[in-house]
């Protein structure tokens, strides 16, 4: 048995542990006007001395803007962190994952949250960062059609004053994914960000696109930046993808970055920016949009767009390279259909087309499917189905 | 890659014409005879060639699609529940192909049991787009996949021989 001295201390203790465990988490009250008073209990002081130093205009503004953020993985919930901290006026968080194991070699998230839905995890830390940011969450697949109306609906209304958001942020892991975002975006004409981590780890990039003034994510095969590593070394065995902590960090800083620049009007935005982790080498260019682009909505925006009364720029005269073999006319091919169709594509140094285009199908002996109209929906999937 | 056994596989699929997602309404309709057409072709092509190896079928708006695939080694038939959505930038994009009750079995996958293709299936897709359909996705995407993949989760015992009844397919 113990003494009563003992068990005292014991008390005395485990009080003081859960005092400390019960203070932790009293969330500091709403701030209700950004101060630049350097105190140490001001959590903006160090983000509104960027005024003071000549950097950033109207810091304070950024508490007037909204960003969606679709994809809460690596990238976008290190992306929605900083966007937290910075104190962003509205976040709008979209994914349909849940935090597993699997994700803790990247930055955020916590191995209690395995098992909550990544939206739902990622919004209660950030209100604990800051409660001053008004973040929204949705839960589900935006590249579906029971999702994508509400998808669109949502960017279309859900800034502070119920208008478009000012800015969309793709960290999304697929290609599918992307273009849903540019298809919606091109719709309705917002502007966003696509970032990317390859799935090999060790490169990177973040593209600008303002439908009808910069290229879409349709106006061109994907871009990749040249890892440097020989295809035949790479090994896929037994793994999807792989990632690092530090790739996806380095990504969602310069996504942020740039969001900054664009929101508080500071600095030039890049339009393309890549990393390439194992030469630590940076490409970065100008990307013009392909008047052919298989987008309707992306060609309908590059119209208003030549239409638009240009407002006068002082931007440095700069050549920019263009992207070569845009559109291919006359459907001229050197490669061997038959045999090896990676073609290497150089956009820029270092930057490659994931693969080309051909204007015409490589395969194109087997016969098409006609459809005579005398046979209905009802009687096919009727058909099928009796097989 | 277009190799020779791929374009075999090519040749035995016919191709489709219409250019539409399930989010232009009647054009839509077009396509989704087209595609139900190309794959009844395919599925009686390949059951006269006892080759027969999946079955699928969609809701009323072909949106959401479902069915089995099966794989036979040593005479035993392992089959699976497949299943997709059409995404909505369909056919720009392929649809992504899960066997939901292998997720979490291979590293293989994504969540949700999203099939891993590889790095030629999605170049091959975006060069063919709107030619390829569902039958494509099938035999270039799934079809690959369970050859590899089913004999290594065999001999990884990570799945095993069901006993089923004949369904008398």
């Amino acid at each position: 048995m113990s003494t009563v001295e003992e068990l005292e201390a014991i008390v005395a203790k485990l009080e003081s542990k859960l005092s400390a465990l019960t203070q932790k988490n009293v969330p500091r009250g709403k701030i209700q006007q950004m101060s630049s008073e350097v105190v140490d209990s001001n959590p903006y002081s160090r983000l509104m001395a960027l005024k003071r130093m000549g950097i950033v205009n109207n810091y304070e503004r950024i508490r007037d803007y909204t960003v969606a953020v679709v994809g809460v993985g690596g990238v976008g919930s290190v992306t929605a962190e900083m966007l937290t901290r910075c104190g962003i006026g509205r976040l709008i968080l979209f994914d349909y994952d849940k935090v597993e194991l699997a994700n803790m070699n990247r930055l955020f998230f916590q191995p209690h949250q395995s098992g909550l839905s990544k939206v739902e995890a990622a919004a209660e830390t950030l209100r604990n960062i800051n409660p001053d940011v008004d973040i929204l969450t949705f839960n589900y697949n935006i590249t579906t059609v029971e999702n994508f109306d509400n998808f669109t609906n949502v960017l279309n209304t859900s800034s502070i004053t119920n208008g478009p958001v000012d800015l969309v942020l793709s960290c999304v892991d697929n290609f599918e994914a992307r273009f849903a975002i540019n298809t919606a975006c091109n719709e309705f004409n917002l502007t966003w960000f696509e970032s990317g981590v390859s799935e090999n780890a060790v490169s990177g990039h973040i593209q600008f696109i303002v439908p009808g003034e910069t290229a879409c994510f349709a106006c061109a095969p994907p871009l990749i930046v040249a890892s440097n590593i020989d295809e035949k070394t790479l090994k896929r065995d037994g793994v999807c993808a792989a990632s690092l902590p530090t790739t996806m960090g380095i990504v969602a800083g310069f996504l942020v970055q740039n969001t900054l620049k664009y929101l508080l009007q500071f600095g030039q935005v890049t339009h393309y920016l890549g990393y390439s982790a194992l030469t630590d080498f940076f490409p970065t260019m100008g990307l013009k949009p392909n008047p052919n682009c298989e987008d309707s909505h992306c060609r309908l925006r590059q119209k208003e767009f030549v239409a638009k009364p240009k407002t006068e720029m002082a931007v440095e005269a700069k050549e920019e390279e263009k992207p070569i073999h845009e559109d291919n006319e006359w459907g001229i091919s050197l490669v061997n259909e038959s045999v090896e169709e990676k073609e290497q594509v150089n956009v820029s140094e270092g930057v490659q087309l994931a693969y080309t285009l051909p204007s015409q199908s490589s395969i194109a002996e087997c016969e098409e499917a006609t459809v005579s109209d005398d046979v209905s929906l009802d009687e096919l999937m009727a058909q099928m189905k009796s097989i | 890659m277009v190799d020779e056994s791929t374009r075999k596989t090519l040749s035995n699929i016919a191709l489709l014409k219409t250019k539409a997602g399930p989010r232009d309404k009647e054009l839509w309709v077009q396509r989704l005879k087209e595609e139900y057409q190309s794959l009844i072709k395919y599925v009686q092509n390949n059951k006269d060639a006892d080759n027969d190896w999946f079955r699928l079928e969609s809701n009323k708006e072909g949106t959401k699609w479902f069915g089995k695939c099966w794989f036979i080694q040593d005479l035993l038939k392992y089959e699976f529940d497949v299943e997709f959505d059409i995404p909505v930038t369909y056919p720009t994009t392929a649809p992504e192909i899960a066997l939901p009750e292998l997720d979490g079995k291979t590293a293989k996958m994504y969540r949700g049991g999203k099939i891993c293709l590889s790095d030629h299936f999605k170049p091959l897709w975006a060069r063919n787009v709107p030619k390829f359909g569902i039958g494509h996705a099938m035999a270039l995407g799934l079809g690959p996949w369970l050859a590899v993949e089913i004999p290594d989760l065999i001999s990884k015992g990570v799945i095993s021989y069901k006993e089923k009844t004949e369904s008398g397919k």
